[in-house]
């Protein structure tokens, strides 16, 4: 105790007298998911411009809301990055700490793959399917509740082969996990017109049975890094992974999607939301920073540009998949507005 | 039993079972020996496994491109507009939109700035540049260390072993021909910042981003610990108070390095406002993680000076200070260094607590002092480890190596102090 006063107190000193001014440099925070796409466009914009390149934190979309609801001093981060829209009670939390006007930039969308290896059986899953295979209860045979036992895919629909049912899947923490979630699970649930019903009637009871991934072996939680789930699935042909559309994009020689409902995992697909498990991509300014912060505005500019984010722009060759041009224009020339203003 | 044990004075009692006792010694030293041999092979195999997939990163391909000299001339230092047309001109066929688009996909976001060099240069000598070489992309790099022959060649085309196209395939493999095609060592991989375009990441700032935080580490723990270890080991009393402490320091040394993350963001970022991301405070939080140890370490070493060395000067009329400054500290030293390197080498290392304290970040400016965002070598590792682009693997077992380096470098220093000037006694 007495030797941490002692190295605090001589930190102290040290410190004395250094500024803490970093009103020069943008910080952001926020999803895993945007995040390889937030630094692409920081590094350019440091390259091209003679702002100093932001610094880019990937804490998760949850953790990211914390830090940049904590104030609005120059300390707290600029922007945060989100692969979900802003929840009411992140709003609330910014609300209480004086973060009041905040500044929703949509980017464009990512798909969430069910992908194998490329050698592996060519998969096509309803959502349904998803459901009866990772849901913790499913409906039984006489339509009641019951533990989900199945242990291959032929127990969940007697089209697909009589594979062990093996899914590596990212931890609860995640974005993408919260999507697959809300998207597949939720519509492969839905199905069943008496769960459907029971959304009106107990909300919290639907969400538990939608909602729950089952706990034994047949889904695996993988961590966040998706390219240990690619390289896993390489070794386990029997296996099945869940991930972003930009990883297999990039690993397109070792993996392939699965598709869903009957629709390919494909750039086109996802971008014209035939495919179904696809969820948009934000970031969030803080208004109060736009005059603070210096080059804020020209980034935000930088990011919306059709250079970046249209739909030739250097995004999405990293896998970004691009709004279409009148929702683009639309919703830009709103962020633009409230940029310069 | 041979005739000459039998023979022999030894007890009945003390010959019985001598053969079974030999061999058990025997199986102890094969069991000894094969524990070792495994971690070696452990060892071996990481590092190879990691040097094959690694040392990649350390080359780099270079494309060249003949200039046209009525071009040069035409450009007015515009390097973009020059890039782009001698790329055009260069490669059969990139007329249409689309192959326009492939062509230019073979060079790095580099080139531009490397033939603004040339331009830079030519400008200034009055001479005027036949050629140009540049940075290929991350993908043509991959494709021409895996061979461009095995990939146009390859049974399955639809497999996507490469992201490139059979035009852009054609157009390197007639590059390299022509003899426009080198591979060179990847400088850049030491001294560039971080960047998302894997042929020009570099570990600069990750190993600048080190070495300051060390050094804010080293200075912070070592003149701390070794104060407090003279402090308890040769003055302070010995009674329950400092029987307490020394249970304290102890359990600090084993406490995870995480929880000193969390105390660094609560003290050092919440309660003093220092700059988050910055090495100052990545490297007082290291030196809280290291005071444990270097405390622990120190006491050792002064332990094992032997009590004659004290009497001997306070038997001369040295003052205590006097006999433990000049006699007993100059011998314990070596053992005491020792122990802050192998202190510093786990703190190299570290993860856990810079995330913390946000130097797990995207960082693309290598840091110039200890106030800049800075980030460090496993940091980058961990960074580069989660990038979709096939590219970054490469440079990510390359950063281990370079990892791997500093620490044997720095534990190898450590075996060197100790054997020069460790004293027997």
């Amino acid at each position: 105790m007495i030797l941490k006063l002692v190295t605090l107190g001589l930190a102290l000193s040290v410190t004395t007298g250094a500024s803490y001014a970093d009103e020069d440099q943008i910080r952001i925070v926020g999803s895993s998911t945007v995040y390889p796409f937030s630094t692409v466009v920081a590094e350019r914009f440091g390259r091209n411009t003679p702002y100093k390149t932001p610094i880019i934190e990937s804490t998760g979309t949850g953790g990211g809301f914390k830090l940049f609801c904590a104030g609005n001093g120059v300390n707290t981060p600029s922007v945060s990055n989100a692969s979900r829209a802003v929840k009411s009670s992140e709003v609330a939390l910014c609300a209480k700490n004086g973060v009041k006007d905040i500044i929703e930039v949509k980017v464009g969308y990512d798909g969430i793959v069910m992908a194998n290896a490329r050698n592996a059986f060519d998969y096509s899953f309803s959502t349904r399917d998803i459901f009866l295979a990772l849901a913790e209860q499913v409906p039984g045979p006489d339509g009641a509740l019951v533990k989900n036992t199945a242990r291959t895919w032929k127990d969940v629909n007697s089209a697909l082969p009589n594979t062990k049912i093996e899914v590596l899947g990212p931890p609860p923490t995640s974005g993408t996990r919260d999507a697959f979630v809300e998207l597949a699970m939720e519509s492969g649930c839905k199905t069943f017109p008496n769960i459907k019903a029971l959304k009106k009637t107990d909300k919290k009871a639907y969400k538990k049975i939608c909602h729950s991934i089952r706990e034994d072996h047949a889904f695996i939680e993988a961590g966040e890094n998706d390219n240990l789930i690619v390289q896993r699935l390489r070794a386990n042909p029997d296996a099945l992974g869940i991930f972003g559309f930009s990883f297999l994009d990039q690993n397109s020689d070792t993996v392939k999607a699965a598709k869903i409902n009957g629709v390919q995992a494909t750039f086109e697909n996802i971008s014209d939301g035939s495919y179904p498990i696809s969820r948009p991509l934000f970031f969030y300014v803080k208004a109060a920073h736009l005059n603070k912060v210096d080059g804020l505005g020209e980034f935000v500019a930088e990011f919306v540009s059709d250079k970046a984010t249209g739909e030739d722009g250097y995004l999405s060759e990293r896998g970004l998949i691009p709004m279409s041009s009148d929702e683009r224009h639309t919703l830009n020339s709103k962020v633009l507005d409230a940029v310069s203003k | 039993m041979t005739d000459q044990l039998k023979n022999s004075p030894l007890s009945a009692a003390s010959v019985e079972g001598l053969g079974r006792r030999y061999r058990a010694e025997k199986r102890y030293r094969f069991i000894g020996f094969a524990a070792v041999a495994a971690s070696l092979g452990f060892l071996a195999f990481l590092i190879i496994a990691i040097g094959f997939q690694g040392v990649g990163a350390f080359f780099k391909t270079d494309l060249r491109f003949d200039l046209d000299p009525a071009a040069v001339q035409d450009s007015g230092g515009d390097a973009f507009g020059l890039l782009r047309s001698t790329i055009r001109s260069n490669l059969e066929g990139a007329s249409s939109r689309r192959a326009k688009r492939q062509a230019y996909g073979l060079v790095s976001s580099e080139a531009e700035e490397q033939m603004q060099a040339l331009l830079d240069a030519a400008a200034e000598t009055n001479t005027n540049p036949q050629v140009v070489w540049v940075s290929a992309s991350a993908e043509v790099d991959l494709a021409v260390k895996a061979g461009i022959d095995a990939l146009i060649n390859a049974q399955d085309k639809d497999a996507g072993l490469t992201r490139l196209s059979d035009q852009q395939l054609r157009w390197i493999k007639t590059l390299e021909q022509n003899g426009a095609v080198r591979t060179r060592f990847n400088l850049g991989f030491l001294i560039n910042g971080d960047s998302r375009d894997a042929e020009r990441a570099g570990l600069g700032g990750a190993i600048m981003g080190s070495l300051f935080t060390l050094l804010i580490c080293l200075v912070l723990s070592f003149f701390v610990g070794v104060m407090a270890a003279i402090y308890l080991e040769e003055f302070a009393p010995k009674n329950k108070w400092t029987s307490f402490l020394e249970i304290n320091i102890n359990n600090l040394a084993s406490v995870p390095s995480i929880i000193f993350g969390l105390l660094g963001l609560a003290v050092f970022l919440n309660a003093f406002g220092l700059a988050r991301s910055s090495s100052l405070v990545g490297g007082m939080v290291l030196a809280l993680m290291t005071l444990p140890t270097i405390i622990i370490a120190s006491r050792v070493s002064l332990q094992a000076v032997p009590p004659s060395i004290r009497e001997a000067a306070l038997g001369l009329g040295a003052t205590r200070i006097q006999a433990i400054f000049h006699h007993v500290v100059p011998l314990a030293l070596p053992g005491m260094l020792t122990g802050a390197i192998l202190g510093m080498a786990r703190a190299l290392g570290e993860t856990a607590p810079l995330l913390m304290i946000g130097m797990v970040a995207f960082i693309a400016d290598p840091p110039s002092s200890v106030m800049d965002p800075a980030t460090a070598l496993p940091v980058q590792v961990f960074l580069w480890s989660d990038s979709p682009e096939r590219a970054f693997a490469e440079k990510t077992s390359g950063a281990i190596l370079v990892l791997i380096l500093f620490l044997i470098l720095m534990n190898s220093v450590a075996i060197l102090l100790r054997k020069k000037f460790e004293k027997k006694w």
